[in-house]
């Protein structure tokens, strides 16, 4: 019994040690977000609270908590309560496998990747809920839009994932870093490195695929009929989500906590500080993206997804496989 | 489709060019102020806050003649008078309804006496409806606080009325 307790009480610890600095990293690359739009704009964005404005999420988070929470009278209120809860549960849970380190890593899974791209598909559950629980027209759209898209794109991302599979040989996230010592996955598979981010995009919901969310159109998709902590749950499962797909691409194709070059000042840099830079540089491409490009229309969405990443994903994965096959570099042998 | 059209659409040129502009825009000067700490200027005309003007001596230039209660499209103006010992007539209440107004500026234009203007503050929020029923003393007031301003606003647009 005593041991049970005491780890029970170790996991917890570690589990906050990963969740909380998640958390506030969550707020703070809002803010981010929100700097690097104004500044491409020629804006100034959020400068107000804090130095440099870094406090204006803790502002808006207690602005949303102080905020009334509204259930419409003809929703399913279990449902309707649940999905924001879901979508951040499900964003924050897949941080347990995430290596930040050699050996520093909350659950260090033999099926890592697989949990990783289990738990993200799961999370159109939380946005179908939302969208059909709130009985109304625009949430019910955005859902439907909203999944199909994150279903679409999932299917390109799982086959990219299995170009790197092929070169690492194993599913387990610390692996596949370690796998990228000499050559960062970037390099020779740098298509495949471009159609994840892509995907990634999509998946995420962010522009130029944010579709679900399309003023214009749909006011604010599955969000509309949500208010104060609910809405900022389901505004930071996203966030968390985009940082989620920041940190596997880091993992993936940029060599997770690898220092570029293994020479004294890049190497004396802890290996969490690494990720953490390639988590940001990956971000602050997201925050570029938003910033230039028009949003797609939802035909071309679902033609890029199916005709074009799809196939030209499989091809990689066969040219993949026969150039390991070819030079006899196949893994695990 | 031409080659030159596929391959750029493969290889993303366009996507890529615009992200360079995009980080090369960051690094230039902003174009927007600062603004509760930097504010931009403002026209000699511009109507904001309301006020009610006096003499240098003293006395309130309102001779309660109406016309800007009359000429309020969204009758927000409120005005009684009351003839004073000294035989002139002046207003014993002067109401405006900051929630009702629509700064247009038609009292400051009707105003034969220039006692009625609309100030260069815009900020006046306030946290209850009550504070924006204006009464004639905040009005007064209003118009002590900011008669430099105003006087050489008035003096500013003379030559075109």
């Amino acid at each position: 019994m005593d041991s049970y307790f005491s780890i029970l009480f170790t996991e917890v610890y570690k589990i906050l040690f990963l969740l909380v600095p998640v958390l506030v990293s969550v707020a703070m690359i809002v803010w981010l977000d929100r700097r690097v739009w104004a500044f491409v704009q020629k804006r100034r964005g959020p400068n107000v609270v804090g130095p440099f404005g870094l406090f204006q999420s803790l502002a808006d988070a207690l602005k949303y908590i102080f905020k009334e929470i509204i259930i419409p009278a003809s929703s399913n209120k279990l449902v309707f309560v649940l999905a924001p809860v879901v979508t951040m549960t499900l964003a924050l849970i897949s941080w347990a496998v995430i290596p930040f380190g050699e050996d520093f890593v909350l659950a260090d899974i033999n099926v890592g990747i697989l949990y990783l791209f289990a738990v993200s598909s799961l999370g159109v559950y939380g946005i179908i809920m939302g969208g059909w629980a709130s009985n109304s027209k625009y949430p019910f759209l955005g859902a439907i839009r909203s999944a199909a898209q994150m279903v679409s794109y999932e299917v390109s991302i799982g086959v990219i994932i299995i170009n790197v599979l092929l070169c690492v040989g194993s599913l387990n996230l610390s692996d596949i870093v370690m796998a990228q010592q000499n050559l960062w996955f970037v390099i020779p598979l740098f298509p495949m490195f471009v159609i994840f981010f892509i995907s990634a995009l999509a998946e995420t919901n962010r522009p130029p695929f944010d579709l679900p969310e399309a003023e214009a159109e749909l006011v604010a998709g599955y969000q509309t009929e949500y208010s104060g902590m609910m809405y900022a749950m389901f505004w930071l499962g996203e966030y968390a989500n985009i940082l989620l797909m920041c940190a596997m691409g880091a993992v993936l194709f940029l060599g997770g906590w690898l220092s570029p070059i293994d020479i004294f000042p890049f190497n004396a840099i802890p290996g969490p500080f690494w990720l953490i830079f390639k988590i940001l540089f990956l971000f602050i491409l997201f925050a570029l993206v938003k910033a230039t490009v028009p949003r797609y229309r939802y035909d071309q969405l679902m033609k890029l997804g199916w005709k074009i990443f799809l196939p030209f994903s499989l091809f990689y994965v066969v040219l993949t496989s026969s150039f390991l096959l070819y030079f006899d570099l196949l893994p695990g042998k | 489709m031409k080659i030159s059209r596929l391959l750029k659409t493969i290889f993303m040129i366009d996507f890529v060019t615009g992200l360079l502009i995009a980080i090369k825009e960051i690094f230039k000067a902003k174009k927007t102020i600062n603004y509760p700490f930097e504010k931009g200027s403002l026209g000699t005309r511009s109507r904001g806050e309301h006020a009610l003007r006096r003499y240098p001596n003293g006395e309130e230039r309102c001779i309660a003649c109406k016309l800007c209660e009359a000429v309020c499209p969204a009758q927000a103006i409120t005005i009684e008078s009351k003839e004073r010992d000294d035989g002139s007539r002046k207003t014993v209440r002067y109401d405006i309804d900051m929630l009702k107004c629509i700064y247009c500026g038609l009292c400051e234009e009707s105003c034969p006496v220039d006692a009625i203007v609309q100030g260069p503050n815009f900020e006046f929020a306030t946290e209850s409806r009550e504070e924006l029923y204006y009464t004639k003393e905040k009005l007064l007031e209003n118009g002590d606080r900011w008669e430099n301003i105003l006087a050489a606003n008035i003096k500013a647009d003379s030559s075109h009325r």
